[in-house]
């Protein structure tokens, strides 16, 4: 029964992470259609500054509230500067971000060294029966639920998440209504970006960081959001759980080197069968 | 630059490209042999993304994995006794079938040009931690011992082997002459593909897919065929690489590796092979340079190459030069001929 317990929790863990980490990937690109390459960097420095905030005094929960504002400005930064002039050119814009992410490694390994930094996971454990659970885990769960939440809500009760909304179904015509697109993007993006920030900053306290952190995360978060399809929150929590229950299912009989291969043969098969992302074939069958 | 028919200029330079071959050993040392000789090697794995994304439009993001591919099964197979020439037929044929594979998934289920760059990605991303995990000397492939991060040394180079007669080791002069000769092969194939009705047909594949498609053509096993051709040609220089150096390591399955392709092409310039070459020599020269100051240096510089690229010279260098010197000689041509 205990033993259950702990695998479920385990279980809802790996699918929290995957769509904490996926979810401002996923924003950006179900939004604007863009792939931004950069965001397993954004999670980097999102982690990084929970590290520097907790070497200059903040603490690792300062660090978590700081990193969205932190990475969300860096966001608008690199939207600003590189990302607007290539809407509409997805090709391009993934070899741009490619291009951003071995540019931000390299230079966060000049700033602050290449070694791995980490900082105590906060919380301790709790006893449940024979096993030790960390408390930090629940938290991260938490931290999913609520930025899951969170998006939600402003994407549905809020002016700016119809507006967005419009945007994304139909720019020219918000356009036409008097509101300026890009601007729109501008925010989504910078949003994408500090949901990132948020992420790693999380994640930080579990894992040791290296600047070559997001290069881990990458291929997790893409695979969600690719299998999740053009429906943000029912594509990427579909896609969060699907995945995440066959990585920490594989992980859990071998290793978890064959928990993400297992994740990855799933996740072509399904793209084979559903080309869309899974929430293609709710589309189609609606 | 990706004229549909051969020029004089082209044969000439073709020939010229053969003497300077012939001739460069007698000029350079040996030190010097071998450095060109592995540029030579990866401008064979910039030709073979070319051949897919600047003939067809394919972006394969993980070139390297097949590159990768390629190096591996070289090694395992000629470390177990096989001979080196089988081994590379091998390794350039397991690298094509598996962008076959990876092309059949994505072409058959007509994913979009960004998945299939997602896919590759991926794929190069699982096997640099798959093979990287296999650090255990359990882990072998008959007396291939695959080595994890640590890689795999002592590979066999690459000898010509004819049948009945005692193996004899090429030397790096002779490698040499092996990938020098093989570049121009796949160059001068890859031209005269590209002028071939199937050629042709991949070039307008690459402008508007769709047009193509309802002009009664199946695009479908003729995307796969392009990629799977070259992901075996990546192979093949995977071999050559892992034989010029006796050596493979996960490092290939690389996100950098992988950027470095793309880095190559598009700094050269797309669609013509040539533009591919040149990249390779340009930015590799620029790595090598860099690298003596600091990896971190080298990445940023790659980095921001690829940003700037992206957004300010699309075409890429060859292009952008030879049209802006024909399209000057064209305007002084009309202005004689109006």
């Amino acid at each position: 029964m205990e033993f259950l317990f702990v695998t479920l929790i385990g279980v809802a863990f790996a699918i929290a992470s995957l769509v904490l980490l996926s979810l401002g990937l996923a924003i950006i690109y179900g939004m604007m259609g863009v792939i931004n390459l950069a965001q397993g960097e954004l999670i980097m420095l999102g982690a990084y500054t929970v590290i520097l905030s907790s070497a200059h005094g903040l603490g690792v929960w300062g660090g978590i509230v700081l990193a969205p504002f932190v990475v969300g400005a860096i966001g608008l930064v690199i939207e600003r500067c590189i990302i607007r002039f290539l809407y509409g050119r997805l090709l391009d814009t993934m070899l741009a971000t490619w291009g951003l992410s071995l540019a931000i490694i390299a230079a966060v390994t000049l700033a602050l060294g290449p070694t791995t930094e980490g900082v105590a996971t906060p919380l301790g454990h709790v006893a449940i029966g024979d096993y030790a659970l960390s408390v930090y885990n629940l938290f991260v769960i938490a931290a999913a639920a609520v930025s899951v939440g969170f998006v939600w809500a402003l994407f549905n009760f809020t002016k700016f998440g119809l507006i967005a909304r419009g945007t994304m179904q139909n720019a020219d015509m918000v356009a036409a209504l008097g509101i300026h697109p890009p601007t729109i993007y501008m925010a989504t993006f910078a949003l994408g970006s500090a949901l990132a920030g948020l992420a790693g900053a999380v994640m930080a306290p579990l894992t040791g960081v290296v600047p070559s952190l997001g290069l881990a995360y990458i291929a997790k978060v893409f695979i969600t959001v690719t299998v999740g399809g053009a429906a943000i929150f029912g594509g990427t929590l579909g896609a969060g759980v699907f995945l995440g229950a066959i990585e920490s299912a594989v992980s859990f009989i071998s290793t978890p080197i064959y928990g993400q291969v297992a994740m990855l043969g799933c996740a072509l098969l399904v793209l084979r069968i559903a080309p869309q992302g899974i929430s293609g074939l709710w589309r189609r069958r609606g | 630059m990706a004229s549909a028919r051969l020029t004089a200029l082209e044969l000439l330079l073709w020939g010229a490209a053969a003497v300077a071959v012939a001739v460069l050993p007698s000029v350079l040392s040996i030190f010097g042999v071998v450095q060109i000789t592995v540029f030579f090697i990866f401008c064979l794995l910039a030709v073979s993304l070319d051949l897919a994304w600047g003939l067809a439009g394919l972006l394969s993001f993980g070139q390297a994995a097949f590159f990768g591919v390629g190096g591996y099964v070289y090694a395992i197979i000629s470390m177990n006794d096989a001979t080196t020439l089988a081994a590379l037929v091998a390794a350039a044929g397991a690298a094509g079938v598996a962008a076959g594979a990876l092309g059949y998934v994505a072409f058959y289920a007509r994913l979009s040009a960004m998945f299939l760059a997602v896919m590759t990605l991926t794929v190069t991303l699982i096997l640099l931690q798959v093979m990287g995990s296999t650090a255990d000397p359990s882990y072998h492939i008959g007396m291939a011992v695959l080595g994890g991060y640590n890689g795999m040394t002592n590979i066999p180079s690459l000898a010509l082997d004819p049948p009945f007669v005692s193996a004899r080791a090429l030397g790096p002069i002779g490698f040499f002459w092996t990938v020098s000769g093989l570049l121009i092969g796949v160059v001068v194939l890859g031209r005269l593909l590209m002028i071939a009705p199937f050629g042709r047909v991949l070039v307008a594949i690459g402008e508007n897919e769709q047009r193509v498609e309802l002009l009664g053509y199946d695009v479908r096993w003729r995307k796969l065929a392009i990629f799977s051709l070259s992901g075996a040609v990546a192979g093949l220089a995977g071999a050559l690489f892992s034989s010029w150096g006796s050596f493979i390591n996960p490092e290939v399955f690389s996100l950098a590796q992988s950027a470095q392709v793309v880095i190559w092409v598009l700094v050269g310039g797309r669609g013509s092979l040539y533009g591919a070459i040149v990249g390779a020599l340009l930015v590799q020269a620029l790595t090598q340079y860099l690298g003596s100051i600091g990896t971190a240096y080298t990445t940023l510089a790659l980095g921001s190459i690829l940003v700037v690229f992206v957004l300010l010279l699309r075409r890429g260098l060859l292009p952008t030069i030879v049209r802006g010197v024909t399209g000057r000689i064209a305007a002084a041509d009309g202005v004689r001929q109006r």
